[in-house]
């Protein structure tokens, strides 16, 4: 079952400018690598070579905040990738 | 004649100023690639319509972008730097930026070397698009030594990739802070080769490294000879020799020898020119006294000469970069260089004199010239 996973901005330059495109996974492991398939380069630029959600990359799983590749996500849960930085 | 295109890498994207064929006028391109961090933009010699990008955003992880039609189009590595995963009991390393690119020799066309902060070296065979770290530097057995993970403000900056241009299995590269390292066997091993550099910070006068080289450059018809602007002085190093000889003795005690970038004269091994800044008490990394100038050798080090015509008198605060500086190869040679505060500045009659060319744009990072 796919899921809405909500893009933020400076990630649509993979997406072709999509807010929110669908992508398949019951962890968010296996749903970020279905969307790398879709829109290669897209993990890279969240999740490090040592598998780390970058510092100011934020996802949530529904509304809860994740830091955990093996999160579990349910049939039609939406998945939120937002950029968060302060400063100039 | 070929004309000349400076590209220029910045806190908020990539510009380009491209020249008339008697570089008086200048006509500046962009931004591309607006809001992201460009660390280095460098053309492929062997290929000139090449050009290698390095960037990342605040956001998002590092990555290079390759141009195949002189920077109209840019398109992602597939698989940028990365360092390997750790094994059990290592530090996970992460590129947090790619530093530096290099084009490899000029018989191994397609090859490329980048260099990362946290300090790592990897290499390209595809022209940029797939990257493998180099484990004969990033698993030395000295490597957790040379390169122990300081804190500093952007962390360990591998940069200054050389190539022999007569042999390409010795390079040389620089780590600011760390020191200048050296492979005969094309990144095999590696060894220290910082004899006679100070490092006015360390406690052992006499330390093999950890140096802080802000920027090494090697001739390209006499390639035993390298200069390297350091942290603690100018120096220059004659191979076989490995003593590095301090040749910023020789400049003037007011102005000091500290800086970010040096550049060579591609046909004359005895001119370099150096953009000194100040490096006194907390280290404002400012022009002195907010008089910038250009100091220019023509005898390896052995004098210097201030070029200033044409910069401002008083009141200019410029920091530039090490990868800040740059020629353009043209026979009646140009010199540029771009600043923090956004302006470029250029001289068309080899350092000297000097007219801003660009005004207003975002803090630059890099700045190199392209011809076409």
């Amino acid at each position: 079952m796919a899921c809405t996973v909500h893009v933020a901005s400076p990630l649509r330059e993979y997406t072709r400018g999509a807010a929110s495109v669908h992508a398949r996974g019951h962890t968010l492991e296996a749903l970020l690598a279905d969307l790398d398939r879709r829109y290669p380069g897209i993990r890279f630029r969240m999740v490090d070579e040592q598998q780390r959600i970058r510092r100011h990359i934020r996802i949530f799983v529904g509304t809860q905040e994740t830091h955990d590749l093996r999160q579990a996500i349910a049939p039609r849960q939406p998945v939120h990738l937002i950029c968060a930085l302060s400063g100039g | 004649m070929a004309t000349t295109t400076l590209w220029i890498g910045t806190r908020k994207g990539a510009f380009a100023l491209r020249a008339d064929a008697r570089r008086r006028r200048w006509s500046l391109r962009g931004p591309q690639f607006l809001g992201h961090i460009i660390h280095h933009i460098v053309q492929d010699p062997r290929e000139p319509r090449t050009l290698l990008m390095a960037a990342r955003t605040g956001h998002l992880g590092p990555t290079v972008y390759r141009s195949v039609d002189r920077g109209r189009e840019w398109r992602e590595a597939p698989s940028p730097p990365a360092f390997r995963a750790a094994k059990a009991g290592e530090p996970a390393r992460a590129v947090e930026r790619v530093f530096w690119l290099t084009p490899g020799h000029a018989q191994h066309p397609g090859e490329w070397y980048a260099g990362s902060s946290p300090a790592g070296l990897f290499r390209s065979q595809d022209g940029g698009s797939s990257w493998s770290p180099v484990a004969g530097f990033n698993d030395h057995p000295m490597f957790p030594q040379w390169a122990p993970g300081l804190k500093t403000p952007d962390g360990e900056l591998l940069h200054s990739i050389l190539v022999d241009p007569r042999d390409p299995k010795h390079l040389y590269l620089a780590i600011s802070v760390g020191g200048v390292f050296e492979s005969v066997d094309g990144g095999g091993d590696w060894a220290p080769l910082n004899e006679g550099v100070a490092a006015d910070f360390l406690p052992d006068p006499n330390a093999a490294y950890g140096h802080d080289p802000h920027c090494v450059v090697q001739h390209p018809l006499q390639p035993d000879r390298l200069y390297q602007q350091n942290h603690c002085g100018i120096y220059r190093l004659d191979r076989p020799a490995k003593r590095w000889q301090r040749i910023g003795r020789a400049m003037p005690a007011r102005i000091g020898d500290v800086g970010f970038p040096i550049v060579t004269h591609p046909r004359d091994p005895h001119t370099a020119w150096v953009l000194p800044m100040d490096g006194t008490k907390a280290w404002p990394r400012t022009s002195v006294a907010g008089k910038p100038a250009v100091y220019q050798t023509h005898n390896g080090g052995t004098t210097w000469r201030r070029r200033d015509r044409g910069l401002p008198r008083a009141s200019a605060w410029h920091t530039v970069l090490r990868q800040a500086m740059c020629h353009d190869g043209q026979p009646r040679l140009g010199l540029y260089f771009g600043t923090t505060g956004g302006e470029v500045w250029a001289s068309t009659d080899a350092g000297e004199s000097w007219r801003c060319i660009a005004q207003r744009l975002p803090e630059i990072y890099c700045l190199s010239a392209a011809r076409h």
